[in-house]
């Protein structure tokens, strides 16, 4: 069946043969069809790094800026206008390096708005220096002795601020992939996916097979709904749990707390102002 | 020996920070204007809540737009250290009024405050006793200044109303019979239907105006106010405030709401725009509408927090890597303030660049009274348009302006890259192309032309020197001018600053000796002139201590640079 948010003539894509990222795009176009949203009420919003070229091969808007810096314009586009369906991508450097700031801070604000962070534990565009994500005693051109500090845990961190829906998937399974992607776009509020994927090129290490031999899917029996349940979950290393690892179904969004939205729905570009009240609020000051 | 004041008088408040000289400056403010005198209030404090020394002068006079005086008239020490601190202005003139047993300053006029208010029923009373003893001097309206303090404390206890209307009572009666001083200022009936406000409010009720509805920011001194200031408003009128997380996050934050269609205002210092520098060149590459303000204040880094400079000229000239066109605007009074920002709006819409308006902490944090400011007769276009399935937002035009569309409003997509583009906006290494994307981008310089305010021309037609002057300085330089009792001085002020307005070139051309008067230490106006019309200031009047000028010392600089002689250094 032809996919509207593909394209219909072949397109250049930048990334390597055998990149995760086909897969992570694959699953990402299913989820949006399948989510029949309608294009012109989709915004993709990305930074910098190969995950962040992915706007530029789905049929819709994008705001392509800069590294680091997806969530505060995502943040304030869903704001400007909540009729539209906002998701941000990045890779692991965009988003837990160079962003974090703006990541911690997108937790307190809880925009209704879905990040998907390809996790490969390697910076792939500057070709091949360690990720925030990366394991201890990788080698890279950079870290010559060997990466040594802890890695962050973006999963951990996020049910640890109350992110009203975290998970972790793996790629390879694009089946899983894609239904998580579904669940998290559909999600109230903030929701982080953190998507494991092989980097062909620069990451020796945790390679396709090293992903399948440590992870593991969540029991049927979990219970995302519980936060310290989903916290013990969140921070089991090696194996990684798969799966949805938290859901909070009761927390009020960014734009539901925006008293521009309290009386009126209509997005701030329909809206024009009054200019007799601007003359009243003017005149008060005599 | 009385002393009499005519037309203008200068009171100067000091104390610790805590002690109220900004509730005085407030009530005082109101009964002055309403009484129909000119008003003018600054303030210098420390950057501290509490103790320290800070002092602010009000200028009450019969003539509109005083510039900011250094001498005192009336000095109303709250402390004992502000004496030695104001010392330099403190002349045998100067008529020094307070509390003798604390302050114990020889010749002073002991007006016990903290007493007669406890007679009122409070010692808490004693700003607005301190207040009504200068209402009482200057014979103010006393009906105006207690319908003034009943709606004040409106919201308070009827016990703290009286207390205050009693205190002010007092104070008045205190201040009417004051042995020593006449004061005699003509009143003028037209100030009553003035403004009454701070530069921080003109900024502020100029972004409601250009249709700014959602603002961001970081705390900052001394931008706050306008924050602060817009998120008062934005309780009646829709609009988002946001503090963000740091000022990285504000102008990106910014950007984005540019792009889903809102109009966005970033408030700022100096450090805080050295901050967003990559995102103003996110910016110039996706053609973004975007208005920042900027309060200055004295750097490098942290500098002097509290106080002010021009010093930021450079930085905002060039912030961002890469080349793009911008707007530099710098208001030089309230109703500029006002005007230049409800203009920012539209021209950053219109020509889709960053605009920067470039005031100070004089300019923001002074309060004065101004002519009630003149609304266009309707709102500000939007400039976006609804897009249809081919839409491109990059398109090549002859103007290099490309039609606005925002995402959710038809049926095209909205694209923008921070990477080099095509017209659709993806990504692209086509060089050629880049090679046109640049000349598209700084093709609308050349169109702004069109809206560009020439600097405007204060003084002697037939000027043999020319005082060049931008931003805060203005009524400060023209009062200056006007003192030197010359008829070949003229002020030349730049409210617009860049692109400089080409009509800047005749009037330079025209003087025999240019003066570049600045509030920095490296005259970047100046340089800024030169590099753009080849005209050289060959004197410079610069003050970077962290106070604006006074009208007395500019006049001093004046005199010399004037008996120095002509040198219009035009090189070629």
């Amino acid at each position: 069946m032809e996919n509207s948010f593909d394209f219909k003539d072949k397109i250049d894509i930048a990334w390597c043969p055998g990149c995760g990222n086909f897969a992570i795009r694959k699953a990402l176009l299913a989820a949006l069809a399948e989510l029949e949203i309608a294009r012109e009420k989709l915004v993709l919003v990305s930074g910098i790094g190969q995950a962040a070229k992915m706007p530029h091969y789905i049929n819709a808007a994008f705001f392509n800026g800069l590294h680091g810096r997806a969530l505060p314009p995502a943040t304030a586009i869903k704001a400007c206008n909540p009729e539209l369906t906002v998701i941000v991508i990045g890779g692991d450097g965009d988003m837990y390096g160079e962003g974090g700031n703006h990541l911690l801070h997108a937790t307190r604000r809880n925009p209704d708005i879905t990040l998907f962070v390809h996790d490969n534990m390697v910076y792939g565009l500057t070709k091949g220096q360690a990720a925030p994500t990366s394991r201890p005693g990788m080698e890279t051109p950079v870290q010559v002795f060997g990466v040594f500090e802890k890695p962050l845990n973006p999963v951990a961190l996020a049910v640890a601020l109350d992110v009203p829906f975290v998970a972790r998937v793996f790629c390879g399974d694009i089946e899983q992939t894609k239904e998580v992607m579904k669940q998290a776009i559909h999600h109230k509020g903030f929701a982080l996916v953190d998507i494991f994927q092989p980097c062909v090129s620069f990451n020796k290490v945790n390679t396709f097979q090293w992903f399948k031999d440590h992870t593991y899917p969540l029991p049927d029996v979990f219970d995302p709904s519980d936060r310290a349940g989903a916290f013990a979950k969140a921070i089991e290393e090696e194996p990684f749990p798969l799966g949805i690892l938290y859901r909070n179904e009761h927390r009020t969004t960014f734009e539901e707390n925006l008293e521009v939205y309290k009386n009126e729905r209509t997005p701030l570009f329909r809206r024009e102002i009054d200019m007799k009240k601007v003359a009243a609020e003017i005149a008060a000051r005599r | 020996m009385k002393r009499t004041i005519r037309d203008d008088l200068v009171i100067v408040l000091a104390g610790e920070a805590g002690q109220g000289l900004q509730s005085i400056e407030g009530i005082l403010a109101q009964i002055v204007k309403r009484s129909g005198f000119h008003y003018l209030s600054l303030s210098e404090f420390m950057s501290r809540v509490r103790g320290g020394s800070n002092s602010t002068a009000i200028r009450i006079s019969s003539r509109s737009a005083t510039g900011v005086p250094r001498r005192i008239d009336i000095l109303i020490p709250l402390h004992q250290e502000a004496i030695p601190r104001l010392r330099t202005r403190i002349s045998a003139d100067t008529i020094v009024i307070g509390e003798k047993e604390k302050i114990g300053y020889p010749g002073m006029i002991d007006v016990p405050f903290a007493k007669i208010a406890a007679e009122s029923g409070n010692a808490v009373f004693a700003n607005t006793v301190a207040a009504g003893v200068i209402g009482g001097m200057l014979q103010a309206d006393e009906e105006a200044a207690a319908a003034f303090i009943r709606s004040h404390f409106a919201r308070k206890s009827q016990e703290i109303r009286a207390g205050n209307l009693e205190a002010l009572r007092r104070g008045y009666a205190a201040g009417k019979g004051l042995a020593g001083i006449d004061i005699r200022l003509e009143k003028c009936a037209e100030v009553k239907n003035d403004l009454l406000l701070s530069g921080s409010e003109a900024i502020a009720l100029g972004a409601l105006a250009g249709g700014c509805d959602y603002v961001c920011g970081y705390p900052m001194s001394p931008s706050t106010g306008v924050l602060e200031q817009m998120a008062a408003l934005s309780k009646s009128f829709a609009m988002i405030v946001e503090q963000v997380e740091d000022e990285v996050g504000v102008i990106n934050m910014a950007l984005g709401a540019w792009y889903a269609g809102a109009r966005a205002l970033v408030t700022t210092s100096g450090g805080g725009l050295a901050l967003m520098s990559e995102g103003i060149s996110l910016c110039g590459m996706i053609e973004s509408p975007l208005v920042v303000h900027l309060a200055q204040r004295p750097g490098p880094a942290t500098g002097l927090p509290t106080r002010s400079e021009q010093g930021d000229l450079d930085l905002v000239l060039h912030a961002g890597h890469g080349d793009f066109p911008r707007i530099i605007l710098a208001p030089g009074t309230l109703a500029q303030g006002f005007d230049l920002t409800r203009r920012a709006f539209d021209l950053a819409a219109k020509y889709q660049v960053p605009v920067f308006i470039l005031t100070d902490q004089f300019f923001v944090d002074s309060r004065g009274n101004t002519p009630a400011f003149a609304l266009a007769e309707d709102a500000a276009g939007k400039h976006i348009m609804e897009t249809g399935r081919d839409y491109r937002r990059f398109a090549l035009t002859t103007s290099g302006i490309s039609p606005r569309g925002v995402p959710g409003f038809g049926s095209g997509l909205v694209r923008v890259d921070s990477d080099e583009h095509d017209e659709s906006g993806f990504i692209s290494e086509d060089l050629d192309l880049r090679t046109r994307m640049v000349d598209k981008r700084l093709k609308k310089l050349a169109a702004i032309g069109a809206d560009v305010i020439p600097p405007t021309l204060v003084g002697a037609a037939d000027y043999r020197t020319l005082v060049v002057c931008w931003g805060s300085t203005l009524n400060t330089v023209v009062e200056a001018v006007a003192g030197l009792g010359r008829n070949d001085v003229a002020v030349l002020h730049f409210s617009w600053i860049y692109p400089l307005p080409e009509k800047a070139g005749g009037f330079l051309a025209r003087a025999d000796n240019l003066v570049a008067l600045e509030s920095n230490s490296s005259a970047q106006m100046a340089r800024l002139i030169r590099r753009e019309t080849g005209h050289t200031c060959a004197h410079t009047i610069l003050k970077y201590n962290g106070l604006p000028f006074s009208v007395e010392e500019v006049r001093e600089g004046l005199r010399k640079c004037v008996a120095d002689g002509g040198r219009n250094g035009k090189q070629l």
